[in-house]
């Protein structure tokens, strides 16, 4: 098939069809933050870190950028202005879920931190784990419940105990994969494997206060 | 519970026992037995060879599936929009009140669950509630305390 | 359904049709006793079964027709009891009226008066078009509610009904169905206005050897309930709509996916699709002519996001009901990955009335840019709640006044939503607005899917925003940033205005969040949540100002911000408060001006409902002009 030309940041660049704008841009030396991305695992569109300005006959509009596939004569903007702005903002939104969260990036973007609401559960809900665990390792260990704000990951037990020595500690474990670290940091209580309680599931994120975890609707004995 | 598996695995077969037929398959589940009983949901699972995680990711996406016992009554209070600006707020603390539940919980003897719902269709009675079959007008604490007594 | 017989080709269709017509007087006596939500809510059951047992009794059963038909309309004075063939409305009835119903009107030809309209000036209506609550629609979708049970394939034959279908499948092509969509002018009355015609096309063109056709009939406003009005009442224009659609883009299977919330709706549809298995105008080779088609009913588990189109797409495949993050659209990649188009039921029930009477009647209904007429749920605080149809180009104000019949207990108006958790407010001087997709979208609501909420000057704006964000907020699907936590800061920066801790730079913080979110979040959900705070902060920012500055609630509604007392100069000292007092915090003799405690006082509003309208003694004030006046807790319990 033939090559799509497409510009990014004013510089004309040729991909493969199906090649999406994040790996176009990457190749052409764009620097994107990605959180939810992870090589070998279907692009997910959670975290929108990645977000680009697209301009197609005039019209700009913004596009989660792992997602979006390469199209003929698109102008991609990786720092915009309105990119940098929209950066910026979600930052402020996760380093409210996480304040562990790269200082260095939130410098780059000039994140105002304070303004927002406190919500310290460290999990972004990027989905890596789970997604890890299910579409990769086949062993389902790893889920999310609920929706909305409630929407938190949990193991199940059962599963954990079976399944988890399998990737446990070697390069195949979901910790690894955790962009947040907070898995990783606090394994011996975080780490599914590592626990032997006789719930049948119970929720991996980390919260300041243990009231916040009761969901709204009932889990029932999850 | 060889009866309740039996009559899982009617349900299911009545859906042709495919994947896709599982939010089907639930929500018949649901009525028949009220709420969803955890023995039941991982049998679904093994029959559809539908991984758990699947399960539970969607039985608590919906909003209708409940994952703890109903109550033997129901109390539905309408948070629908015509009935919030007549009022639903301090309608649904009133009956909360008087069922001593919070909304989304079932009362310890299983008598009673408090729900709410959107738009019953009915918003010329709004604020407007059900209880079991009875729609109920704008009730003071009192109307639904005699409500609430007069159930078995 | 006379007897089944499987119509083979055209012919017998016509043939069917004829026998139904000719089988008909068009003077025989009816009546049609309305079992919509809202007056099934009236008890329009009871009402029912009245009428089944007198009629048998007064020995007219058998010259007179009894049906329990969908949603008339005028759900406010529900009951609804309509004879027909002069369309004599009674309203409010109840059972023991059914009597004198049968004895004055079926056999004696005259009026049960006091169970008419009355006008304005006191004069009873008699016929249901001449009430000013109906004088004002144009019925052409939803009128033949009244006509036709909705379990009678006869009643909806006898109306014209399939004759679309018939039309389509033995003297159209394809491509003609969708040119006379195209040109008709129909847009999309599931929210996004997009043109139907365009849609149909778009699904029609890709090489594929399935195509889906879908029926939204999820209803997820959650003040509405039009497109339940439809499907129960009228399930086969929906159904109808929804063939033709199919033959036009090729699909040979359709789904219905409708909430569970629904089951008269659910029961009505399978109904209709049972029968019309059985007369052979669904299953293979339809008439003869080639077409197959058969229909899916799919239940909604309850999920407002399932209502967007690739969610709903994955709960049909039995999948969670998130929307697809992928940039590819459903008419090409839908359902199970092939072609499919999805529309509203409202869209699909226009169908038949298209292709029967053409584009070019259609286009004479309506604007420039919005075609046809348009179903509202008009609710909240107007005097005729109720659904109505009207010609798009119609003003708000009409709407509201004319067929609402202004605000209830003549109090102010002050702003009507349109467009449900996706829309926004408009305010009194922009009710001159017209109906159209445009412009209400310009003025930053929309015409969503029909829900049209009246709000009164006891209504805070602010605490309406909340109360979509907190909808919101559990109905989103949780899976991207913007949406989840946009929605959920948004939400903790609401509390602190109606709880009186907001500061004047939360505006601003409003702002970038909800810029952010229109552009960046994953799905139509989290980009169009902000609209509703946006647009109140719009037209109503003095509201926002008012609870930031001085601490106050215009509406009286933020419990944090308010406070009873009772105006001693006018309290009559009828003790009808003292009566409602859940906690014993009003004292006073009788005669004499009562006093509330407000340290004990829950704020439960009762006391200020109940003074008498001739009184209104008890007042709301700031919260923070109790605190002044008495010190300590303790003082005031004293007090
Ligand atoms: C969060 C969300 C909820 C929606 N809910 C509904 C709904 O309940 N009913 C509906 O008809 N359309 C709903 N829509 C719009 C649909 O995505 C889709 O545009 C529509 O059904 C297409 O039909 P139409 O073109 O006939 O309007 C919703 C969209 C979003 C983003
Ligand atoms: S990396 Fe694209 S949305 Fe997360
Ligand atoms: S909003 Fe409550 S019945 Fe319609
Ligand atoms: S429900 Fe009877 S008129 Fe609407």
């Amino acid at each position: 098939m033939s090559e799509i030309k497409l510009k990014i940041n004013g510089e004309e660049v040729t991909a493969e069809p199906g090649t999406m704008l994040l790996d176009a841009a990457r190749k052409a030396g764009a620097e994107i933050p990605t959180l939810c991305n992870l090589e070998g695992l279907e692009p997910f569109g959670a975290c929108r870190l990645c977000v680009v300005e697209l301009i197609r006959g005039g019209r700009s509009r913004i596009v989660a950028s792992c997602l979006y596939p390469v199209e003929e004569g698109i102008d991609v903007l990786t720092e915009s202005e309105k990119v940098v702005r929209y950066r910026r903002n979600i930052l402020e939104l996760l380093e409210a879920r996480w304040p562990l969260i790269d200082k260095a990036l939130l410098e780059k973007y000039k994140v105002n931190t304070g303004r927002m609401a406190r919500r310290d559960n460290f999990c972004i809900m990027c989905g890596i784990c789970v997604r890890h665990c299910s579409e990769r390792r086949k062993l389902n260990v790893l889920g999310f419940v609920g929706r909305g704000i409630e929407r938190q990951v949990v193991s199940y037990t059962m599963r954990a105990k079976e399944f988890c020595p399998e990737c446990f500690d070697k390069e195949l474990s979901c910790l690894k994969f955790c962009p947040t670290g907070v898995i990783v940091n606090d394994c011996a209580t975080r780490c599914p494997a590592s626990r032997d309680e006789e719930a049948f599931a119970k929720p991996i994120r980390v919260r300041d206060d243990d009231n916040a975890i009761a969901v709204k609707k009932s889990l029932g004995d999850l | 519970m060889l009866g309740k598996l039996a009559a899982v695995d009617k349900i299911i077969e009545a859906h042709g026992s495919e994947r896709e037929g599982l939010i089907q398959i639930l929500l018949d589940i649901q009525r028949e037995f009220r709420w969803l009983p955890k023995d039941i949901l991982e049998h679904v699972s093994k029959r559809l060879d539908v991984p758990i995680n699947y399960i539970y990711n969607l039985t608590t996406f919906y909003a209708h599936f409940s994952l703890v016992p109903k109550g033997r009554h129901s109390m539905h209070v309408c948070m629908g929009t015509a009935c919030h600006v007549r009022g639903a707020e301090r309608l649904l603390e009133r009956t909360s009140k008087v069922l001593g539940i919070k909304p989304g919980q079932t009362s310890r003897d299983e008598k009673f669950s408090l729900d709410t719902v959107n738009c019953l269709g009915a918003c010329a009675l709004g604020p407007v509630m059900i209880a079991d079959d009875e729609y109920l007008s704008n009730p003071t604490m009192e109307d639904i305390r005699r409500k609430a007594d007069s159930c078995e | 359904m006379s007897e089944i017989e499987k119509l083979l080709n055209p012919s017998d269709f016509e043939a069917f049709q004829k026998k139904i017509v000719e089988g008909r007087d068009p003077n025989r006596t009816a009546v049609a006793v309305c079992s919509g939500p809202g007056c099934l809510a009236y008890a329009s059951g009871k009402v029912f079964d009245r009428f089944k047992v007198e009629l048998l009794e007064s020995g007219l059963a058998e010259e007179v027709t009894l049906a329990q038909t969908g949603c008339h309309g005028f759900c406010e004075r529900g009951p609804s009891v309509v004879i027909l063939p002069d369309e004599i409305c009674y309203l409010r009835v109840s059972p023991d009226d059914v009597k004198e119903i049968i004895e004055t009107t079926l056999r004696g030809g005259g009026i049960v008066e006091r169970l008419l309209y009355k006008g304005e000036d006191g004069l009873p209506v008699q016929k249901e078009s001449d009430i000013p609550f109906y004088k004002h629609q144009q019925k052409v979708v939803f009128g033949d509610n009244k006509r036709i049970d909705p379990r009678s394939i006869d009643d909806y034959i006898a109306r014209g009904g399939y004759t679309a279908l018939v039309k389509a499948i033995t003297t159209m092509s394809p491509e003609t169905v969708i040119a006379e969509v195209k040109e008709s002018g129909l847009r999309g009355r599931g929210g996004g206005g997009f043109p139907a015609g365009a849609k149909w096309e778009a699904t029609a063109k890709p090489p594929a050897d399935t195509r889906y056709v879908i029926v939204n009939a999820d209803e997820g406003d959650p003040g509405a309930y039009m497109d339940r009005g439809i499907l129960e009442g009228n399930p086969h224009s929906v159904i109808e709509g929804l063939m033709i659609g199919g033959y036009a883009i090729g699909a040979n299977e359709g789904y219905i996916y409708v909430r569970q919330e629904y089951p008269l709706a659910i029961d009505n549809v399978l109904y209709a699709l049972e029968v019309l298995r059985e007369i052979g105008l669904l299953g293979e080779n339809i008439l003869g002519t080639g077409f197959n088609f058969d229909i899916i009913v799919h239940k909604g588990a309850g999920a407002f996001v399932s209502g967007e189109s690739s969610a709903l797409m994955s709960a049909i495949e039995g999948r969670v009901g998130e929307p697809r993050p992928k940039y590819i659209r459903t008419s090409i990649s839908g359902l199970r990955g092939k072609p499919s188009c999805l529309n509203n039921v409202e869209t699909w029930a226009n169908v038949p009335l298209i292709i029967n009477k053409g584009a070019d009647w259609f286009k004479s209904i309506g604007t420039e840019g919005s075609k046809g007429t348009k179903i509202f749920s008009l609710v909240g605080n107007v005097k005729n709640t109720g659904l109505v149809e009207v010609p798009m180009g119609m003003t708000l104000r009409q709407i509201i006044f004319d067929i609402g019949g202004g605000i209830r207990d003549d109090k102010e108006f002050k702003a009507v939503q349109t467009g449900g958790p996706s829309g926004g407010v408009i305010p009194e001087d922009m009710l001159d607005l017209h109906v159209d997709y445009d412009e209400l979208y310009a003025a930053g609501s929309m015409m969503g899917s029909g829900g049209m909420i009246v709000m009164d000057k006891d209504t805070c704006m602010v605490n309406v925003a909340k109360y979509f964000l907190e909808f919101l907020s559990d109905e989103s699907c949780g899976k991207c940033v913007p949406c989840r936590d946009g929605i959920d800061q948004l939400l903790e920066v609401l509390q602190r205005l109606t709880s009186g801790n907001a500061l004047e730079e939360d505006l601003e913080l409003i702002e970038d969040i909800s810029l952010m979110m229109k552009e960046c979040a994953l799905c139509g959900l989290g980009q169009s949540a902000p609209n509703p705070v946006l647009s109140s902060i719009k037209y109503f920012k003095d509201e926002y100002i008012a609870h930031i500055a001085e601490k106050r609630c215009p509406g009286g509604v933020c419990k944090a911000l308010i406070a009873y007392t009772i105006d001693k100069e006018k309290c009559i000292g009828c003790g009808k408060c003292m009566k409602v007092c859940p906690v014993a915090a009003i004292t006073g003799e009788k005669k004499s001006p009562h006093k509330i405690n407000n340290a004990l006082c829950v704020k439960c509003d009762s006391c200020y409902q109940e003074c008498p309208a001739k009184v209104q003694a008890v007042t709301k004030i700031r919260q923070a002009d109790v605190i002044t006046a008495f010190a300590t807790s303790e003082e005031a319990a004293n007090e």
